[in-house]
């Protein structure tokens, strides 16, 4: 279990940044999530740690060691590889046993160790088989019991779960949360799946664009969107924007007043908002209800419904154009091209002209 | 026309998309082969008298002196090649794969060898061996020693030639092992890199047992190919001297053509056929047991 610390990294290839000017803090024993979509650096930035990628331009310290410099097998870290990456040609006791064996650790020692480890992850009865002869699930397990053999200082995950199918993904997810009680180790987890960040990470670190976005719980990432990406990025199905013109409303509160000047009150103060040429009011699907014609806030009219059993998602568009989703009892019977009423009644977020987001002051 | 012709009638018609082959196949493979394997049982010259003698050419050639000193030659030619050639070219295939300009101009230069005919090749050779002002000979001189008379020492001659060959053969299994490199997944060498192992261990645990296949396939082409040596023996040495450099292809060519035996020639090439035969099958059983779990 270590600590590991980002400093300032920054990492190009040939004339194309990938990343830029990356710090990050993760304590002892945390697992922390890189959440971003495909192309932001978040699998570079893990190999960088991993020694397989060099380092252009700052640190990395695990525990009390610098350790960019370092190869990847100094490191103190282990590895599950997204295709697994086991050695065709060695049983599956050999792949596990691989890594000690090149640390020179004693024969009875690593036969314990690969027991142990096989046992955790019900994998006994494939030791003498072949990678070859193993289903993608099991191979998966056999990744990650050569990582826990190494008892390393840092656990690495690239995007471990998305080779499986569905209901294993599922399953695997528990056992990684499982396992992770169980070692009591540092972790970082690759991974473009936002619902395995939510559910397996203390923190996530949310990426694009060759930056961190985003470092926070997975609540404070949810409710807390430090800006449009972000805000966008993790929610199923995604944060409606909608613009709007700020006024002064009840109390000093910001009201956000749309095109035909329905307002929505607001938990912001209108002073307390930077200044800002155009406004965009951010609503998720939770936030939005479908109510009779007229006693909403705005009448629109349904684009779609999408019928999910125990709820059901309207997806309205207004009469000014924007375009929202709400959400609706599983029993809805909203149908396309039904006119209905909108109501807000839940949090909103704000975001100014910079696509920064501005939230109500935390409860303290 | 019934329901139940239909088929046997589509069945023969699928058969004429393999004619074409199966009709070369049997004229120019299969046919020769029975037909040499009959002559081999004759005494027979190229003027047409065939007389049936039975095995009596397979007792002669085991009592011929001179046939079995080529096959003698011809093992030793094959033991110095084939070896030298599977690993010199993996070496350089392990050296040169790397997406590097200079790499690409290397893979190059070490493959032009093979696109030359043999022709050229033993006449390059020959400015490099002759002990009279050859390449080496100028280089002992240099160094101030007397020249070696490689291709008249009848210890020296095969290795000469197997020189030759060598240099001639490399560009082939170069770019076989090369192509079985690049298939083998960068995330096996990651893996290998953060389970600490070193240039060494990665190579024999990781890189041979991935390309195993292709090493199989290079030694068994080089067997076969090195045991027919014709070339370069008939072009720089004729044999000589004394029959030191003579293998069993020149020996053919030499009872065959020259002497018009071609009964007894057909008879020392069904020995080579089998050689060869036994030698490859070898091979591929041994691998093929090795790697059966796969």
């Amino acid at each position: 279990m270590a600590r590991v610390r980002l400093d300032r990294l920054s990492k190009r290839f040939g004339a194309v940044p990938v990343l830029d000017d990356i710090s990050l803090d993760i304590a002892a024993g945390e697992f922390v999530a890189f959440l971003g979509p495909s192309g932001c650096g978040k699998s570079t930035l893990l190999r960088m740690i991993a020694g397989l990628e060099s380092v252009d331009a700052g640190q990395i310290h695990i525990g009390d060691r610098r350790v960019d410099q370092l190869p990847p097998g100094g490191r103190g870290v282990a590895m599950v590889f997204q295709h697994y990456a086991l050695y065709p040609h060695m049983t599956i006791f050999e792949n596990m046993a691989f890594g000690l064996r090149n640390a020179k650790v004693a024969k009875a020692e690593i036969e314990a160790r690969v027991a142990e480890a096989a046992r955790i992850l019900e994998i006994e009865r494939f030791l003498p088989s072949k990678p070859g002869q193993l289903s993608g699930g099991q191979r998966q397990r056999v990744a990650i019991g050569r990582a826990i053999v190494k008892k390393p200082d840092l656990f690495l995950f690239d995007e471990p779960l998305s080779n499986l199918d569905a209901a294993l993904r599922l399953r695997t997810r528990l056992e990684l949360a499982q396992l992770r009680r169980r070692l009591d180790a540092t972790m970082i987890l690759v991974t473009h799946d936002q619902v395995e960040a939510m559910t397996l990470a203390d923190r996530i670190v949310v990426m694009s664009d060759r930056r961190i976005q985003q470092i926070g719980t997975p609540m404070e990432i949810y409710a807390r969107p430090a800006n449009r990406f972000v805000a966008t990025f993790v929610g199923s199905p995604p944060m409606a924007f909608l613009d709007v013109t700020l006024n002064v409303g009840a109390d000093g509160l910001a009201r956000a007043a749309l095109a035909d000047g329905a307002g929505v009150q607001t938990a912001m103060p209108l002073a307390d908002l930077p200044s800002s040429p155009t406004w965009r009011l951010g609503v998720r699907p939770e936030a939005a209800k479908v109510v009779a014609p007229g006693t909403g806030l705005v009448d629109a009219k349904i684009a779609f419904v999408e019928r999910l059993g125990d709820r059901t998602l309207v997806h309205l568009r207004l009469a000014d154009g924007g375009a929202l989703t709400a959400e609706d009892a599983g029993t809805s019977r909203a149908a396309m091209d039904d006119i209905v009423g909108l109501a807000i009644d839940g949090p909103v977020h704000l975001f100014d002209a910079e696509d920064n987001a501005h939230h109500p002051r935390a409860p303290t | 026309m019934s329901a139940a012709a239909a088929p046997r009638a589509g069945s023969w018609r699928n058969a004429l998309f393999v004619a074409p082959y199966l009709a070369v196949y049997l004229a120019l493979l299969l046919y020769p082969l029975l037909a040499g394997a009959w002559l081999s049982l004759h005494k027979a010259d190229l003027f047409g008298g065939e007389v049936f003698v039975g095995i009596e050419n397979f007792q002669r050639l085991t009592r011929d002196t001179v046939f079995l000193q080529a096959v003698r030659n011809t093992f030793y030619f094959v033991l110095l090649t084939v070896p030298a050639l599977a690993t010199i070219s993996l070496g350089l295939a392990l050296a040169l794969n790397r997406p590097t300009r200079a790499a690409a101009v290397f893979r190059g230069v070490f493959f032009s060898s093979s696109v030359l005919s043999v022709t050229i090749v033993t006449l390059i050779w020959r400015l490099v061996l002759i002990p009279d002002g050859g390449l080496i000979a100028n280089l002992l001189h240099l160094a101030g020693r007397p020249p070696i008379p490689l291709l008249s020492h009848p210890d020296l001659v095969l290795p000469a030639i197997a020189l030759t060959t060598v240099w001639w053969c490399l560009g082939l299994p170069m770019m076989l092992y090369l192509a079985a490199l690049q298939q083998v997944p960068a995330e096996l060498y990651e893996a290998a890199a953060l389970d600490n192992a070193g240039r060494w261990k990665t190579l024999t645990h990781v890189t041979l047992p991935s390309i195993r296949r292709t090493i199989v396939l290079v030694v068994i082409i080089q067997c076969v190919l090195q045991f027919q040596l014709f070339g370069q023996a008939q072009l720089l040495t004729q044999g000589g001297p004394n029959g030191a450099s003579r293998p069993i292809v020149l020996f053919l060519y030499e009872v065959g053509f020259r002497r018009w035996d071609i009964g007894y020639a057909a008879a020392a090439s069904e020995i080579l056929f089998a050689v060869i035969l036994i030698a490859t099958l070898a091979q591929y059983l041994t691998s093929r047991g090795k790697g059966a779990e796969r």
